[in-house]
């Protein structure tokens, strides 16, 4: 069994984060793996496991300056990497990321597509559906279980209220959300390994979609970004034993008790 | 008005279109005078409601048969683009169901979408408002083009209230003939059975973070929860973590709460956790580090150790009886 993982690499959601002057999101500093799609390189990496063998592609789109997210992708186990990297696609939004990503998908169709539920930067969160949707495929969101047999996926999805068990045949995109499984964390082995894993570097031109991506693509624009209103702190103590008194008081005062 | 027509994604739920639905409707027909939804499975008989809340057609896609709506969603509404024309924009609930519809729509009519909003403005054009980092600072966005514009709205941004309107016309919207892209098929639907208010209405909700130190001392938040006649909610580290279900999540990426007071315990307040609970009218925080973003915005802080500050809390509350 063949699996893709769309991955993204982000800034550290750790470090303070901007937006630069064309109110993009600054990504000038060091990239990350999305911890957000360590879930879905774990899954497909068990998923393959389970079937008797496969490969594991990593897709994704943006600087290929610095891979070393990808890198850490690889290094958990994952075959192979694709990353589209072109100037045209800075400030591309989701639909276009979409059709990008599709692009390198639909060379060689897998048996399922693994995406993460959003990304921890842009947190979108449409990708996956419109990713299937391109590629005329079933789709399944917000999986927290996931099982392939004889053909076809089953997935337990997350509602409002609960879970509903889904199924779908084969090939289907599916996007996880996080702590469906446990990532592994890279060994020194699977780093070591990871240095001479085949990674692709794709151009738009090399996908065939030359004028068709990046910003004159994106039919939206940022009239402004404003500083929100600040909420107010109020008052703060160290607790000396009167900290639960303090918050009875609180909620007195307020009327909730 | 200069916005002519907006069309709006109807969710149905149990008797009631979902609470974001009727959010979006009640605010919606502020913007314009022509107010159509669109919805599905048992959505048609709730037709009187969707007049009430300011609808004039109702655009049916009838019984999906057990297929996940986005597929089939997407796929009507494409088809009512192109036989009735595009409406300035499509609002759509933020929910599993409704991103799943935003983005199959997207990639139908080849439109871009914009998701997390939380403010529609009529200036001059359909504006939308978009919290970023957290929310310290709001981003306002315009499509260009042709039309429709595809926003995602998050829950509790209008406040939801009826106008007394009369029925909607309500007219059949086929999803026709999907292929592959359909096949995705409930076959269960399993509830958990949760006991108190629900999350997104309870008065009092108590949440609980990292700072608990382990899963067993959620109990600590449940109990509190109960003594207050509130709600339990979790951040995203421990849901991850798997100490709770999704279902308690409260943030970016789970429920937005607006209750009377928030209670955080052990949160630290990353930006993904406050987007969700900043709109709270009260804020008390309980958190070992001083320097936690949550106090910033708490209204009362207190500076220790939630396994002593709770349990200190709880005695107290019972005490009162």
């Amino acid at each position: 069994m063949n699996i893709v993982v769309c991955v993204k690499q982000i800034p550290d959601p750790a470090a303070p984060q901007s937006l630069d002057a064309s109110h993009n999101l600054d990504r000038s500093g060091k990239l990350i793996l999305d911890e957000a799609d360590t879930y879905g390189v774990e899954m497909a990496l068990q998923l393959v496991d389970k079937a008797g063998g496969g490969d594991v592609t990593v897709v994704s789109m943006g600087s290929a300056s610095d891979v070393a997210g990808i890198r850490n992708a690889l290094a958990m186990g994952a075959t192979k990497a694709v990353i589209v990297s072109d100037d045209a696609l800075r400030g591309s939004d989701a639909l276009t990321t979409a059709k990008v990503l599709a692009g390198v998908i639909g060379r060689d169709m897998p048996d399922l597509v693994l995406c993460a539920t959003e990304s921890s930067d842009g947190y979108t969160g449409t990708l996956p559906v419109q990713l299937a949707e391109l590629l005329k495929l079933p789709s399944i969101t917000f999986a927290k279980s996931v099982s392939v047999e004889s053909g076809s996926v089953k997935v337990e999805r997350q509602t409002e209220a609960g879970y509903d068990e889904v199924s779908a045949p084969l090939p289907c995109v599916v996007s996880v959300t996080a702590g469906v499984v446990e990532p592994r964390y890279a060994s020194f082995k699977g780093i070591m390994a990871a240095k001479s894993k085949p990674l692709e570097t794709l151009s738009v031109a090399d996908l065939g979609l030359d004028g068709q991506v990046g910003p004159a693509g994106a039919r939206q624009s940022i009239v402004d970004v404003v500083a929100a209103e600040a909420r107010q702190g109020g008052e703060k103590y160290v607790d000396e034993g009167d900290g639960a008194a303090k918050i009875v008081a609180f909620l007195e005062s307020i009327k909730v008790l | 008005m200069s916005i002519a027509s907006l069309w709006i994604v109807a969710e149905p739920g149990a008797g009631s279109f979902t609470s974001t639905t009727l959010e979006l409707l009640t605010h919606a027909r502020s913007l314009t005078s022509s107010l159509s939804v669109v919805t599905w499975n048992e959505g048609a008989s709730l037709a009187a409601q969707a007049g009430e809340y300011g609808a004039s057609t109702l655009y049916d896609v009838g019984s999906l048969d057990g297929a996940l709506p986005g597929a089939p969603v997407a796929a009507a509404i494409a088809a009512l683009v192109a036989s009735k024309g595009a409406p300035d924009a499509i609002l759509i609930p933020n929910s599993y169901d409704g991103r799943d519809i935003a983005g199959r729509l997207s990639a139908r009519l080849d439109r871009p979408v914009l998701t997390n909003a939380t403010g529609l403005v009529d200036d001059g054009a359909l504006t939308t408002e978009h919290p970023v980092f957290g929310g310290a600072q709001i981003v306002h966005a315009r499509f260009s083009g042709a039309g429709p514009g595809l926003v995602v709205v998050r829950a509790k941004s209008f406040a939801g209230e009826p106008s007394g309107g009369s029925s909607p016309v309500v007219e059949s919207a086929p999803a026709g003939d999907l292929g592959a892209s359909g096949a995705s098929r409930i076959l269960t639907t399993h509830v958990e059975e949760r006991e108190g208010p629900k999350l997104e209405e309870a008065p009092v909700v108590v949440s609980g973070g990292r700072g608990l130190g382990e899963a067993s001392k959620y109990a600590l938040i449940e109990e509190l929860a109960k003594l207050l006649n509130g709600a339990a909610g979790a951040s995203r580290a421990i849901v991850d973590a798997g100490w709770v279900p999704y279902s308690h999540q409260v943030g970016q990426t789970g429920k937005t709460v607006k209750p009377t007071v928030y209670i955080a315990c052990g949160i630290s307040g990353a930006t993904q956790h406050m987007v969700g609970m900043k709109g709270s009218k009260n804020i008390v925080a309980v958190n070992k580090d001083a320097d936690a973003p949550i106090f910033q915005i708490a209204d009362l802080g207190i500076v220790g150790d939630v396994n002593q500050v709770l349990p200190a809390l709880i005695d107290a509350l019972r005490a009162r009886g």
